[in-house]
């Protein structure tokens, strides 16, 4: 019996896959296909104070190996989360759950972790400060060290659950970043958020995107997910939740061998609803087949 | 779900009619869709339900327009082609609520251009259900025109309009459907946005009630991903989920 399960800051994970923000809602889409009770745990979609329609439509877009999406940050509110989603959730799911984290301000980001913070189901906060798809918040938190020190800092100060920072790909120096937030007292950190890409329609010769650009995901961008998280998991001693890409058992265990302790599984979800279970099923065998007795042991395992 | 293509023959230059084998216990109501995984591209197509069979053994028809790659490349499968389909999704059109304005003439189907393939399910469904719908088909032009012997082929009433006058009336098809005004007492509509906008306004002024088939550019097809959202009366919903088909009084045109 190979042993597939991680810890996560003191928190025990039956195996490291982890469905992304805002390609799994609140669970009750995936529910309908498997018991989403197989998963390590999921992120929920990313919240903000107020409720958020977010960006026009068209939101998607599709390219090789991938695809672009703007959907910017809709939500209906850290309250209603609470108040619903959440309760709702309780019903179905019975293993903690990551938050996602969502703000303009760095008031507003105290303020919706504080909340969430107090949410027995919850087990850890991921904060966003990478989201390219909204402007004047998101991503301008994330793109320098002293802006993602600053809103780490912040809250540290009013939050006691392991806060991970979920870091954009969209900066010069991910490492300094990472650096950053890890001496401003995170936990933990998640990477990559989506690249900041485009299309455009031959046609109309217009954006595909009603927002112009969008964030790309999917297998496209999992060498360069992983070439981050080899990079920032030696250079950090938090761990790393890994992502980007990922969509077969394979991809986990190369993750973890690149640093992650944890991997999330984001536009597969999109394309496939099986698609977490199928690599959760999947990981023994390939364990077996590449020799692996425990995820926990391979973590960093490409390093030396 | 895997599914066996059967059939793939065009009905005219750019539109395709592809039957498949497979499980349709999924599909509940006309006016749902499927989403078909097609090999070497990445997110999936939503393409609506023309008819079906409901079966473990079953069958389901698409009707389809090649508007790019995949499509293109969907066009060229030969029978006997294994694709992967999500079958059942959306809500699909409501016929309780048809029944319960009891009407005392008859549906109106409205449709345009690739919008017309969900109202035939419906339309048999309707006739099924003792009802005596009529249709009005909307094309730009003559070399467009789908469905029209399929749709007269149930028996219903159908006319066929098109915008630049080369075959049937000339006008668009709520043109059509203005003419037929006092004969019909509910709408179904699928088309494009500004048909759909005409039908809604129509029907206003008419003092009919109906619904609406939407469409938009989706990322997964079940409601996860919020990419196709739509602001209603009652605020954000997700066209593959909560509709594709929308009530006259959820929209707030």
């Amino acid at each position: 019996m190979v042993d597939t399960s991680v810890v996560l800051s003191g928190i025990t994970l039956d195996n490291p896959v982890i469905p992304a923000s805002g390609t799994f809602g609140f669970g009750q889409e995936i529910k309908e296909y498997y018991d989403i009770n197989v998963l390590g745990t999921f992120v929920f979609k990313g919240t903000t104070r107020e409720p958020r329609f977010g960006n026009p439509t068209p939101r998607i877009a599709e390219c090789a190996c991938g695809m672009l999406n703007a959907v910017g940050l809709q939500n209906p509110g850290v309250h209603h989360v609470i108040e619903h989603e959440l309760p709702e959730l309780a019903t179905f799911f019975h293993k903690p759950v990551i938050a996602n984290v969502n703000g303009f301000s760095i008031d507003e980001y105290t303020q919706v972790a504080s909340l969430l913070d107090q949410q027995p189901q919850i087990g850890w906060l991921e904060i966003n400060v990478s989201c390219p798809n909204v402007h004047g918040g998101g991503m301008a938190f994330g793109t320098s060290p002293e802006n993602a020190a600053a809103v780490t800092r912040a809250l540290k100060a009013v939050t006691k659950k392991p806060v991970y920072i979920k870091l954009s790909p969209n900066v010069t120096d991910i490492v300094a970043i990472a650096k950053a937030c890890e001496a401003a007292g995170a936990d933990g950190l998640s990477l990559i958020n989506t690249l900041l890409g485009m299309r455009i329609d031959l046609k109309t010769r217009k954006p595909v995107l009603a927002n112009r650009t969008g964030g790309l995901s999917g297998p496209a961008i999992f060498p360069v997910a992983l070439r981050m998280v080899y990079q920032v998991a030696q250079a950090v001693r938090i761990p790393v939740i890994g992502m980007g890409g990922v969509s077969c058992a394979e991809d986990v265990i190369e993750m973890m061998l690149a640093g992650a302790t944890a991997v999330q599984v984001g536009a597969a979800n999109l394309v496939n609803p099986f698609a977490c279970k199928e690599i959760i099923d999947d990981l023994p065998r390939m364990m077996e087949r590449y020799g692996i007795q425990s995820l926990q042991q391979i973590i960093g395992g490409a390093w030396k | 779900m895997r599914m066996t293509v059967t059939q793939n023959a065009p009905l005219n230059l750019s539109v395709y009619r592809m039957s498949l084998s497979g499980d349709t216990r999924a599909l509940a109501r006309p006016g749902q869709f499927v989403q078909v995984q097609l090999p070497g591209f990445y997110l999936r197509r939503p393409l609506s339900l023309y008819d079906w069979t409901p079966a473990q053994d079953g069958s389901l028809m698409l009707v389809y327009k090649t508007v790019g790659h995949g499509t293109d490349a969907m066009s060229q499968m030969p029978a006997g082609t294994e694709l992967d389909l999500l079958v059942g999704l959306g809500n699909g059109f409501d016929m309780a609520e048809a029944e319960n304005v009891r009407l005392s003439k008859a549906p109106l189907l409205i449709g345009g251009g690739v919008g017309t393939p969900p109202l035939y399910g419906l339309a048999k469904r309707l006739l099924a259900a003792g009802k005596t719908p009529m249709a009005v088909l909307g094309f730009k032009c003559e070399n467009e025109i789908i469905l029209k012997q399929e749709f007269e082929a149930l028996g219903i009433q159908t006319l066929v309009a098109t915008a630049d006058g080369s075959a049937c009336v000339r006008g668009f098809a709520t043109d059509a459907a203005e003419a037929l005004a006092g004969t019909f007492d509910y709408v179904y509509a699928c088309g494009p946005d500004p048909m759909l906008k005409a039908a809604y306004r129509l029907m206003e002024r008419l003092g009919v009630d109906g619904q609406f088939s939407l469409e938009e550019r989706m990322g997964c097809g079940f409601g996860a991903c919020m990419g196709c959202s739509v602001m209603t009366r009652f605020g954000s919903r997700r066209v593959c989920k909560d509709g594709p088909v929308f009530s006259r009084e959820e929209l707030a045109w």
